[in-house]
């Protein structure tokens, strides 16, 4: 059995938030400077333009790539053979959030669902826990935005309506959602499982890397045949039209009853904050 | 597509020449108000009491800053999406607001009130908050402090860059998404 020390993990989770919403990861620098090289429209251009200087100045100033510093959500993996030294995991990287998001001068964006009365500090967290073999705790942040999520379904489909189903609602869901979501955009699907199991996956899946290709060949031929899709809607940075309407497609896959069909389109910006931490 | 320098507060000699797709960078003073704030400016306007600041000629941001850092007026400051201001701009825009920055699409009855009034919706990057905050010189909280990153701010800009979206002729600047080249019937 290892102890990790809270202290350790309050640090690691409070750098994270600092980092993730401050530095824009390599990989979607690369996606942006790609779409850049193909789009011809003027428009289009100035957009990933500015997004390129945004991420320039993000990091030299240290302020936020985006005023919505988003509701921080975690994907944690405890190890079998860990102990956390002196207080509850989740009251710890709570206390983690807290830290960030005021060190950083990250804005707080909880609140109340009713009385919209703001937490005032960033928490309570969205944490979704996995026990895994193993002596370390991995621990993966997000920065969620408000305008993406926003934008984000879960359908129920009959099993009948397959793949052409599945397409179809995912084409349709980020046509609707247009400009509305800071594209150009990472779509994340989960397939599977039951309503709410889908929805996790499909978060979850935003965590790889942009660049990354999925192990089963077949799952990654169909990301690729839903980018394609997508990128032919037209939408483009900002809504503004061009070639780059999504970055990347991802999708997690797993068994479902036999009579269902979950789908849920998790719909990220073009700045896909998120950061990862092994202890 | 033109490109303009334009002062606060805004007229309608201002407003008519804009075509959507035209380039305009703002001077002079804007309000920052987003959703909660909004309602806050709806109930005053609905208990005939007086808004925090005068809508003719005026600029509303949809804004909710990051906190200022030391040494800075204001944190990251991109737009944040527009509709769900939808249900409060109509109202506004009667009443002399004659422009409205955010990011994302606008309902039937909000483009409608800006052909109806001379005055238009500006789109800004959405995400560049870091980028946007440099043309933000000075924010002050003057209203609904108890909002937090959604309180009132007035706030001096110089050079804000900002693309027509919407223009008081009915124009728009979105693509039309092409669900057939995706493939959908």
């Amino acid at each position: 059995m290892r102890t990790i020390k809270t202290s350790e993990i309050v640090d690691a989770v409070a750098n994270m938030c600092i980092k993730a919403n401050t530095e824009l990861p390599s990989d979607v620098r690369t996606k942006l400077e790609q779409a850049m090289a193909k789009e011809t429209s003027d428009s289009a251009k100035e957009v990933l333009r500015q997004l390129l200087e945004n991420a320039d100045l993000a990091k030299s100033t240290k302020l936020p790539l985006c005023q919505d510093c988003g509701l921080a959500v975690l994907f944690v993996e405890v190890g079998d053979d860990v102990r956390i030294d002196g207080g509850n995991l989740r009251e710890v990287i709570n206390e983690g959030v807290r830290k960030g998001y005021a060190d950083g001068f990250l804005r707080k964006s909880a609140c109340d669902p009713f009385s919209r009365a703001n937490t005032g500090d960033g928490t309570p967290a969205i944490i979704h826990f996995d026990f895994v073999p193993g002596d370390t705790l991995k621990i993966v942040y997000m920065a969620k935005g408000g305008g993406s999520e926003n934008m984000s379904r879960c359908t129920m489909l009959a099993p009948a309506q397959g793949w052409e189903g599945i397409k179809e609602f995912v084409i349709n869901r980020v046509a609707e959602a247009g400009p509305n979501p800071c594209p150009p955009i990472v779509v994340g699907l989960g397939i599977g499982g039951t309503f709410e199991h889908a929805s996790i996956i499909a978060k979850k899946s935003l965590m790889r890397r942009l660049d990354d290709t999925h192990p089963d060949p077949d799952i990654a031929a169909k990301e690729k045949e839903l980018e394609d899709a997508i990128n032919r809607l037209g939408i483009g940075p900002m809504g503004l039209g061009g070639k780059t309407t999504a970055l990347s497609v991802k999708m997690a896959v797993d068994p479902c009853h036999l009579a269902s069909l979950p789908l849920a389109v998790n719909i990220q910006c073009h700045s896909q904050r998120h950061e990862e931490v092994v202890l | 597509m033109a490109e303009y320098k334009l002062n606060t507060p805004l007229t309608d000699e201002d407003m008519k020449q804009l075509v959507a797709g035209d380039v305009v960078f703002l001077s002079g003073t804007i309000y920052s108000a987003r959703d909660a704030a909004h309602k806050k400016l709806v109930d005053l306007l609905d208990a005939g009491k007086e808004l925090p600041f005068a809508l003719e000629g005026a600029a509303i941001y949809y804004v909710g800053p990051s906190p200022a850092p030391p040494g800075r007026p204001i944190g990251a400051a991109g737009p944040t999406t527009s509709y769900r201001m939808d249900s409060y701009a109509p109202r506004l825009y009667s009443l002399g607001l004659k422009a409205t920055i955010g990011k994302g699409k606008r309902n039937d009855e909000t483009r409608q009130a800006m052909q109806d009034h001379t005055a238009v919706y500006f789109g800004a990057t959405g995400g560049a908050g870091a980028l946007l905050s440099n043309s933000i010189t000075e924010s002050t909280v003057i209203a609904f402090d108890e909002l937090g990153p959604e309180a009132v701010r007035k706030m001096k800009v110089t050079d804000f860059p900002l693309l027509v979206i919407n223009d008081a002729h009915g124009g728009e600047l979105y693509a039309v998404p092409d669900r057939k080249a995706a493939g959908l019937k």
